[in-house]
């Protein structure tokens, strides 16, 4: 039977954040957590590789312990365990300590395809994935729209942005994936209930990854956050709001006439 | 531990052999850091039967364009370009080294940069040198809320990979002076897992959304049933049509006409939002657009914040009416 494992992350929803108009600057107030949108398309895609053919799907998620909130959606949603990786050491980490602190849990498993979400909606960097497999030493195949498992070997479509390769290799790959590709299920409610009353979440400090401290974290990040500052918007220009329509297409098309764009 | 890294490293991304906009984007940017940095500029072209192309990155900017032209390199491959290029910089030693954030880039800068066991920066927009040679990278993070500038004090090289058409290419000059120097990489084929089985290439004509100079763009605001208004609009004026994260995830446009953080930047001179609330993603991608007019029943969405031209009102009552308009303009 084919064993997955498949890398999860907690993000604010960053499409419920919204700048005050006046001050500039986020309001992050009652924002909502969500399970990683890319990191939920590749958890299904998991899931259809165990429809087909079987399989043992196990989450692993890295952040505070209220990121069990998203293992438990996970397995309601059908994956078979989670871990999450839990310890203050994690704190501060770039792409390459999480990559480093993510291969180490992973070393603890026997596994032919590792999973993660092409990028995550909070940091956008889509370097976790490759970063972790290169530090595991096996191939990766990024940019993922649909993965399937044939004669012993995973036939992966990488899409880019004017082909689509048709790729193949043998276990043990990583492959991140695109979140557009593939809807996510839903939960389901038995699972939810079963996993809310009956199911422990496994939480890992350090120690199991096996990896020096001054290799995790902040101290293990060789890239800094020097500055970081809310957006500047460009002034807002003229707003007209009491106008009929045909008034409305008259001052557009006279605007666009007097700045010679016709 | 920083000594005898030196110079700025550019990657030449090449698609069928051809060099993309992309290398002579980096090259502009590479040229005014190796400037301020009092260094050389090299590119890293790598590919098959790509050496013909190697000039025109020197009349783009490169004083030394460094080839490897290989069988093994004619489609895109993570674990061969990754052994190209990390031979490279592994015997320069770059101070700086700059991969456009594209498919190709994204898959190989973070592979190559954990090889290197140096730092690397998503997706920068803003790249500013020092003349000690120390590079501030700036990136929007929080789909765009929230821009950071990063930095990589103690390991070199300093890599980042940069958004397509943030930065401006130089004018081509092919008067330009600079080496052509071929490399033979000793490739380890016993690490060539990944393999081609079919390159399907989408057939129709691809749109360049961000080569247009007027861009007429739909927001769920707009709908499936009345796109034919903007096709209508755009028509009248030689514009292309775009659109939001949503109108693509629900399938009214393709996804190479998505305009914002996952999608394109672009900077046209004149940019409709229609439909469009300006969620923080899509402003990142077209807030540099000359010309922003906005319609929006909500008087309150964001996207008039930054429109230079905001109407309030309904999109299907006034885009066949602004045609109407134009049209009597232009017969005048």
């Amino acid at each position: 039977m084919l064993k997955i494992l498949v890398c999860i992350k907690q993000v604010p929803d960053t499409n419920e954040i919204k700048i005050d108009p006046v001050k500039g600057t986020l309001i992050r107030e009652g924002v909502p957590s969500i399970m990683n949108p890319d990191d939920k398309a590749g958890l299904e895609a998991a899931l259809r590789l165990k429809d087909k053919y079987g399989a043992n799907v196990t989450v692993i998620s890295m952040g505070p312990m209220q990121a069990q909130e998203i293992i438990r959606e996970a397995i309601a949603m059908g994956a078979d365990d989670g871990y999450l990786l839990s310890d203050f050491k994690f704190a501060g980490a770039d792409t390459l300590a999480t990559s480093t602190a993510l291969c180490g849990a992973i070393k603890n498993f026997e596994y032919d395809l590792v999973i993660m979400g092409r990028q995550a909606i909070d940091g956008d960097t889509a370097q976790v994935g490759p970063e972790t497999a290169e530090l595991l030493g096996i191939p990766q195949i990024s940019y993922a729209a649909s993965i399937d498992y044939k004669d012993g070997y995973f036939i992966v479509e990488r899409k880019v942005e004017d082909r689509i390769y048709v790729l193949k290799a043998k276990a043990p790959i990583v492959v991140t994936v695109l979140g557009e590709s593939m809807k996510p299920r839903y939960m389901n409610v038995a699972r939810l209930i079963d996993v809310y009353r009956n199911k422990q979440i496994n939480v890992w400090t350090a120690e199991k990854t096996n990896t020096p401290a001054e290799k995790l974290g902040l101290k293990g990040s060789p890239t800094q956050v020097k500055e970081s500052f809310g957006k500047q918007l460009k002034a807002a220009g003229t707003v007209m709001d009491n106008l009929d329509p045909q008034e409305a297409a008259k001052v557009i098309a006279k605007t666009l006439a007097e700045k010679h764009y016709l | 531990m920083l000594e005898g890294y030196k110079d700025v490293y550019v990657f030449a991304e090449t698609r069928d052999g051809k060099i993309q906009d992309i290398a002579f984007e980096l090259l502009g940017k590479g040229r005014e850091i190796a400037d301020i940095t009092s260094s050389k500029l090299h590119a890293i072209l790598v590919g098959y039967n790509v050496s013909k192309e190697a000039k025109k990155l020197i009349g783009y900017g490169a004083d030394e364009v460094i080839v490897v032209d290989d069988k093994c390199l004619e489609n895109y491959l993570t674990e061969q370009y990754v052994q190209a290029t990390y031979h490279i910089i592994n015997e320069r030693h770059p101070n700086i080294v700059l991969i456009g954030a594209t498919s190709i880039g994204r898959d190989l800068a973070p592979r190559l940069s954990a090889r290197l066991k140096t730092g690397l920066t998503a997706d920068c927009t803003k790249l500013e040198a020092e003349a000690s040679g120390a590079l501030f990278m700036t990136r929007p993070a929080f789909g765009g809320n929230l821009m950071a500038t990063i930095v990589s004090p103690n390991t070199r090289p300093q890599m980042s990979t940069v958004r397509p058409g943030v930065m401006q290419k130089l004018h081509y000059d092919e008067s330009r002076k600079g080496e052509v120097t071929t490399v033979k990489v000793p490739f380890d084929a016993s690490k060539f897992k990944v393999e081609v089985v079919e390159i399907k290439r989408e057939n129709k004509k691809q749109v360049k959304i961000e080569d247009a100079k007027i861009l007429v763009s739909c927001g769920r605001g707009v709908g499936k049933a009345n796109l034919h208004l903007l096709e209508d609009l755009a028509t009248e004026l030689h514009a292309t049509v775009s659109g939001s994260r949503a109108v693509v995830d629900d399938g009214i446009i393709e996804q190479a006409r998505q305009v914002g953080q996952t999608g394109k930047t672009v900077r046209p001179n004149v940019y409709f939002a229609l439909g469009i609330s300006g969620a923080i993603q899509h402003i990142a991608g077209m807030e540099n657009s000359e010309f922003i007019i906005a319609i929006n029943k909500d008087k309150f969405a964001n996207i008039f914040q930054i429109a230079d031209l905001g109407i309030v009102g309904d999109v299907k009552k006034i885009v066949p009416l602004l045609v109407e308009e134009i049209k009597k303009i232009k017969a005048q």
